[in-house]
């Protein structure tokens, strides 16, 4: 029984809860098992809370039994990406300068998840800071893909995607700011939305690059995403970029979608995302993917954003300069790391600083806050700050224009299965090119999801593909989803798995 | 755009308040430069007329009512300091000897 709870989605347990075929103890022991047996060779977990959680499991049994459960997923535990301050819980956002560090109080979102009642098995590894593809850039070592372990698992989130792919959760949350849930879900399989710029709190998230940044759901099916969607989603007084307005339907869309009609649906191929540097096995995917949206009665058109094209170096002007700015506030004075530098006697504060911040922070975060710092800086703020405003606005305005002709915009999530751990950890711009798919929908603050779309041909990995809906209406990402997501597996005849022999 | 020196990037480390040791330099330096190149293609892309975004929601300033709310205890606050003194953050000098 307890190998079958793992491999349940978070709707099926929540309806076996409800219908007093197992428990949250049992459920959320049998992912404890799961952790203990993978999770050495695969690291998707920084931090494991197994007493925790398992104490939230028996007061979950405990209020179901007497008839007051607090939600639909009560009682269905759940891993949480070690960027969101989780009160009693370490949170070092994948960097020494962090570690160790547990905060006073929980992100937003964190309370919204005690509150509904789920346990909170642990903390997810991450790309330093949320600073990657791959979360090769872990202070703590990198998490390996459950479908093969020397490859990458996508970044940043890649604990969170990998530990729903191997089964060791139901459900993860994660937060991407230029694909960091959508990536990791590609290439692992498994299903991740970014919501609307807005729709998810960002109190206690610690921010890479606040104007971007955005939590969302990780599970293996759509469904389970637009629970737990409707779930963390909505107005917080805490976060001022929060919307003020309700979320439309997500649950009821992805229930209407997996119905399978589409009839009415318009649906725009983006041009600039495909062509020389996809790899043919993640192209070929996608094509047998729009035509299961023609049979479910979509009409398909091609659309052209051509700003797209800009969209890569327009995020990584962007993103340091406000990645440097929010990592300021590590200054070894108030939390976290302090160093004293070597060799110095009753050193300043500035020193202190200086030697803390080098000590604690990897190469990429220093890579970025550099860069940030110097195109910030005056005589080039224009030049490349400005520059890159502005073509934000271009290429919002090609949302705007695509929206007017499709309801939904689609391509592959990203342009090639998991690389190999080590493949393009040197090579900056190599590692960026992963997200050309997915940044401009945080450039423009609309909201996307990646479901899987099968295996590649050359190497049998994991291929996603990509729905971006207009600002708000999230609910066409799980309409659109579902429909597709059960369009493949009455093909396949189930969902995709990695071999099971490739985990241990 | 302009190519960045490794006496450039010294100067920004000092800036961000980072120690770099020679190696890192070396090894960052070219780093920087190669990105910067990649990125130097929206150059001209943007028309004078075209404002600028900062911020995907139209937002403005988010008020609230003036009153009080449950915050953090100073214990709580000062949990994860790495020294505190009488409810108080303790630091390193932050004047010079000179001062």
């Amino acid at each position: 029984m307890s190998a079958d709870l793992t491999r349940m989605s978070a709707a099926e347990l929540a309806d076996a809860l409800a219908a007093g075929e197992t428990t949250s103890v049992a459920i959320t022991q049998a992912a404890l098992d799961r952790i203990a047996a993978v999770d050495g060779a695969v690291h998707a977990f920084l931090h494991v809370d197994a007493a925790g959680a398992l104490a939230q499991a028996a007061a979950s049994d405990a209020r179901r039994a007497a008839g007051a459960p607090l939600h639909a997923l009560d009682g269905v535990p759940i891993a949480v990406k070690d960027v969101l301050a989780t009160e009693g819980l370490p949170t070092t956002c994948g960097s020494k300068i962090l570690e160790g560090w547990v905060p006073p109080y929980d992100a937003t979102v964190v309370a919204k998840l005690k509150a509904a009642g789920l346990p909170i098995l642990g903390k997810t590894n991450m790309d330093e800071f949320a600073m990657g593809s791959s979360t090769e850039h872990s202070a703590y070592g990198p998490t390996h893909n459950p479908w093969d372990l020397t490859r990458i698992p996508g970044g940043s989130g890649g604990g969170s995607a990998a530990a729903v792919a191997a089964f060791e959760a139901p459900l993860a949350l994660g937060t991407d700011t230029g694909g960091s849930i959508r990536q990791p879900g590609a290439v692992t399989g498994t299903v991740g939305v970014k919501p609307t710029y807005g729709g998810v709190s960002r109190y206690g998230l610690v921010a890479m690059a606040n104007s971007l940044d955005q939590v969302g759901p990780v599970t293996r099916t759509v469904l389970d995403s637009a629970l737990l969607h409707e779930l963390i989603g909505g107005h917080d007084p805490l976060d001022s970029t929060s919307i003020d307005q309700p979320l439309p339907g997500l649950v009821e869309a992805a229930r209407q979608g997996a119905a399978g009609d589409l009839a009415g649906l318009k649906v725009g191929v983006i041009t600039e995302l495909s062509g020389d540097g996809w790899q043919p096995g993640v192209m070929a995917r996608f094509t047998e993917s729009l035509e299961l949206l023609v049979k479910a009665g979509a009409e398909v058109v091609e659309v052209s954003c051509p700003n797209f094209v800009h969209a890569l170096a327009t995020y990584y002007l962007i993103m340091p300069c406000e990645a440097s700015s929010n990592l300021a506030k590590f200054d070894a004075m108030r939390y976290g790391l302090r160093v004293l530098p070597e060799g110095v006697d009753n050193p300043s504060a500035e020193e202190v600083m200086r030697a803390t911040r080098d000590a604690g922070f990897g190469d990429e975060v220093k890579r970025r806050i550099i860069l940030g710092t110097y195109a910030l800086s005056s005589g080039y703020y224009d030049a490349y700050y400005g520059t890159a405003q502005k073509v934000r606005t271009l290429i919002a305005r090609d949302f705007d224009a695509a929206f007017e002709q499709v309801d939904v915009l689609v391509s592959p999530t990203a342009p090639t299965t998991a690389f190999e751990l080590g493949e393009k950890l040197d090579d900056p711009i190599a590692m960026y090119l992963n997200d050309l798919a997915t940044i401009p929908a945080n450039l423009a603050g609309v909201p996307g999801i990646s479901l899987p779309s099968g295996l590649a041909d050359e190497d049998g990995l994991p291929a996603g593909f990509q729905v971006l809906a207009p600002a708000l209406a999230d609910d066409r990402l799980y309409r659109v989803g579902a429909a597709l997501e059960s369009a493949l597996l009455a093909q396949w005849g189930g969902p995709l798995a990695p071999p099971e022999e490739n985990l241990r | 755009m302009p190519e960045i020196s490794r006496d450039e990037v010294a100067h920004l480390a000092t800036l961000a308040r980072i120690d770099l040791d020679d190696a890192e330099l070396d090894h960052i330096a070219p780093q920087l430069s190669v990105i910067l190149e990649s990125v130097a293609s929206i150059s001209g892309v943007a028309g004078d007329d075209v404002p600028p975004t900062s911020h995907p929601l139209p937002v403005t300033n988010v008020f609230r009512e003036d009153v009080v709310v449950p915050s953090l205890s100073a214990e709580q606050a000062l949990s994860g300091a790495p020294a505190s003194e009488q409810q108080r953050f303790a630091v390193p000098r932050i004047l010079g000897d000179e001062q």
